[in-house]
């Protein structure tokens, strides 16, 4: 891990001192806990300065998660698209294989780090939220590393729709607190983990599993995932000797987009896309913040949120449990507003039809939430020249999700 | 003088009684809640992710909302309770979104307009203040802050500053209406805040019996009971407020009693 540079004219610059990445992030919190959201901001600037936190962070990524992760040419996958592409047409398909970390999704990779600043401030007990299960898995297989006791609210639908991640919870030594309150998904959860948080501020650390939430976890979180990126970005140059033209990524809360998007945002030739869930489309129930959204506060940020007229927050749709969040980490709605990153959506149909394309071509079963990604890749290959390169980021496998591909497939297992 | 300062000027400490906006027959609970002796009101506005609340008011919340409770209703709901009520201060509480979606001068002009006193904003601390502190303070509405046991003595100072109207101390970490503070602890942090402000201080969270409220009076300037009212509604529908009016005058009675004593 190194610390982000703070040059001019950079859009590496964010957040400033309050927390805000322009109109947007902030520490929109109870005033319970807003001492320990100061705390955890001076402890993570010490951490930052010191470097025996980042070589025990690099050290357990390398050992214990597996880093690097793979940077690979999906070359069956960009025949594939060639074959459906106007003459000339068809860019080369690459992934940043972050499905092959240990526990299967990038979500590991910020967990890590976080439990190791929880460590720091002496915390003995770990609450977390999780909505595909991805999360949760990556915390309780951290909170298990360490010998730490962890508790994971989990929203009671997807706890029905993602068995498997449960049973790995369990089996990993976490309690799972089933959350029936809203609609019972992520939003949900994580109500219930800010309940739980203000009520033990004095021994526990909230590990939040995506860019969001209030300062610093939109910075931090984005700081620990940017090993993808930082990986990726030499893994090119080393490989090819030319960056990327275009890279995607999935959002439901965006740290695996953030992740692989923050070490390119200055290279002003690389284009990037931010791929929201669209669910049933955009003009029915879908999870796509900053296509069907506007700005407000919710859960201790300020960001593009699904809601009514009111401020009341809408329940989000989409297939992918991961996605299935009425939100946005902050960064992404400063991005959107610069216009530095574009942002575009696919629905649970088109993910569907991309998470089957890549089992046959490449041998690779997705989750379904970098599905979203590869449709949207499918999609711009065809738009962009042969020697042009896209990079996606394949930020989770999709073992977990084979039930719900299945039903949705009208298979039974 | 404001409603709020007169509400705090009494020879007793102020009983602030909270019910949520839409939940049963809220004019009726309202007036009941002035019958029983409610000093200050503070009304609820619903919101879907209730993040600080526990299940009762988050209850609430949701049957308020369900029942299709809007901004719009609940500022018709304040206006014509100033109108029955005249000298009884009503203090709006609720979070960040609903209050700041249409700016926050919007929020303060309809605060306004509707004779609301005060505002109880429970995800906005001091450090994101631009987001409504100015417009209401411009608009002459008491922003009213809360301390809590993990505010530090080095923090006070910029919760202080800019608050107005009276200091709302939560007595416990955690969610409204679960667990009951030590009376040593609330008699200690009483002492602490007073001596580094002239606003009145409440106190409230888990405050359910006239006993509690009684031990509260006997230090603070204000006790303030939310979830045991808020039970209530949910126990009696629409006809809540007979038995509201006897709940709130036990506490008031209990509160009253305790400075003579």
């Amino acid at each position: 891990m190194t610390i982000t540079e703070r040059t001019p004219n950079s859009f590496r610059n964010q957040p400033d001192e309050r927390g805000h990445f322009g109109q947007f992030g902030g520490r929109y919190v109870a005033e319970t806990l807003m001492p320990l959201v100061l705390d955890l901001e001076r402890e993570y600037r010490a951490a930052q300065q010191d470097p025996a936190f980042a070589a025990q962070f690099d050290d357990l990524l390398e050992h214990y998660v597996g880093r690097p992760s793979p940077l690979y040419y999906a070359e069956r996958l960009t025949e594939e698209v060639r074959k459906d592409a106007p003459t000339g047409k068809g860019a080369q398909i690459w992934f940043k294989r972050d499905e092959l970390n240990h526990t299967g999704a990038h979500k590991i990779n910020n967990c890590v780090g976080q439990i190791l600043l929880a460590i720091r401030m002496g915390k003995t007990r770990i609450i977390a939220e999780t909505g595909a299960g991805q999360h949760g898995v990556a915390t309780a297989t951290v909170c298990a590393r360490f010998g730490l006791p962890c508790f994971i609210y989990m929203g009671a639908k997807d706890i029905e729709r993602q068995q498997p991640n449960v049973f790995r919870m369990r089996l990993l030594g976490a309690e799972i607190i089933p959350v029936t309150s809203g609609a019972g998904t992520l939003k949900d959860a994580m109500n219930e983990g800010l309940r739980d948080w203000v009520a033990n501020v004095h021994d526990t650390f909230y590990i939040i599993g995506t860019a969001a939430g209030p300062h610093p976890y939109p910075e931090l979180v984005r700081d620990f995932q940017s090993v993808i990126g930082k990986e990726a970005r030499a893994q090119m140059l080393s490989r090819i000797n030319r960056l990327p033209d275009l890279l995607v990524a999935c959002i439901g809360g965006g740290s695996n987009a953030l992740g692989l998007f923050h070490p390119f945002l200055d290279d002003k030739d690389v284009a990037m896309l931010g791929i929201e869930a669209a669910g049933h489309g955009l003009d029915k129930e879908h999870a796509a913040s900053l296509a069907g959204g506007r700005p407000g506060i919710l859960h201790g940020n300020k960001t593009y949120l699904l809601q009514d007229a009111d401020g009341q927050i809408a329940e989000a749709h989409s297939i992918s449990a991961g996605l299935d969040y009425p939100g946005i980490g902050p960064e992404h709605s400063w991005l959107k507003e610069i216009g530095r990153v574009r942002y575009d959506s696919v629905t649970d149909v088109e993910a569907l039809a991309a998470f089957q394309l890549l089992c046959r071509t490449e041998g690779i079963i997705p989750a379904l939430e970098p599905a979203h990604a590869i449709a949207a890749v499918e999609r711009e290959a065809k738009k962009m020249d042969r020697d042009q390169i896209i990079l996606a980021n394949l930020c989770g496998r999709g073992d977990k999700d084979i039930f719900t591909v299945a039903e949705a497939l009208g298979t039974k297992i | 003088m404001t409603r709020l300062s007169n509400a705090f000027a009494k020879s007793h400490p102020a009983l602030v009684a909270f019910i949520t906006a839409g939940d049963g027959d809220t004019a009726a609970n309202l007036d009941a809640l002035v019958a029983g002796g409610a000093d200050v009101i503070e009304l609820g506005m619903p919101f879907t992710d209730p993040m600080a609340d526990g299940p009762v008011i988050q209850e609430a919340n949701i049957r308020s909302l369900n029942a299709g409770t809007t901004t719009a209703d609940i500022f018709a709901i304040a206006s014509a309770f100033r109108k029955r009520h005249p000298d009884t201060p009503l203090v709006l509480m609720g979070y960040a979104n609903p209050m700041t979606i249409r700016g926050g001068d919007w929020f303060a002009s309809e605060c306004n307009k509707a004779g609301v006193d005060g505002v109880i904003c429970v995800d906005i601390p001091p450090e994101e203040d631009p987001e409504l502190g100015p417009a209401l303070r411009s608009a002459g509405i008491d922003l009213i802050r809360l301390a809590t046991p993990t505010t530090d003595v080095a923090r006070l100072p910029a919760v202080l500053d800019g608050a107005s109207g009276f200091l709302y101390y939560v007595s416990v970490a955690g969610i409204t209406g679960l667990q009951v503070a030590a009376q040593t602890s609330i008699d200690e942090a009483v002492a602490r805040l007073k001596a580094q402000t002239d606003l009145p201080v409440a106190v409230g969270f888990g405050v359910r019996t006239p006993e509690q409220a009684a031990n509260i009076a006997r230090v603070a300037d204000g006790v303030v009971v939310g979830s045991a009212i808020v039970e209530l509604v949910a126990q009696h529908g629409a006809n809540a407020a007979g038995p509201v009016r006897d709940y709130v005058a036990s506490l008031k009675h209990a509160i009253v009693a305790a400075r003579k004593a």
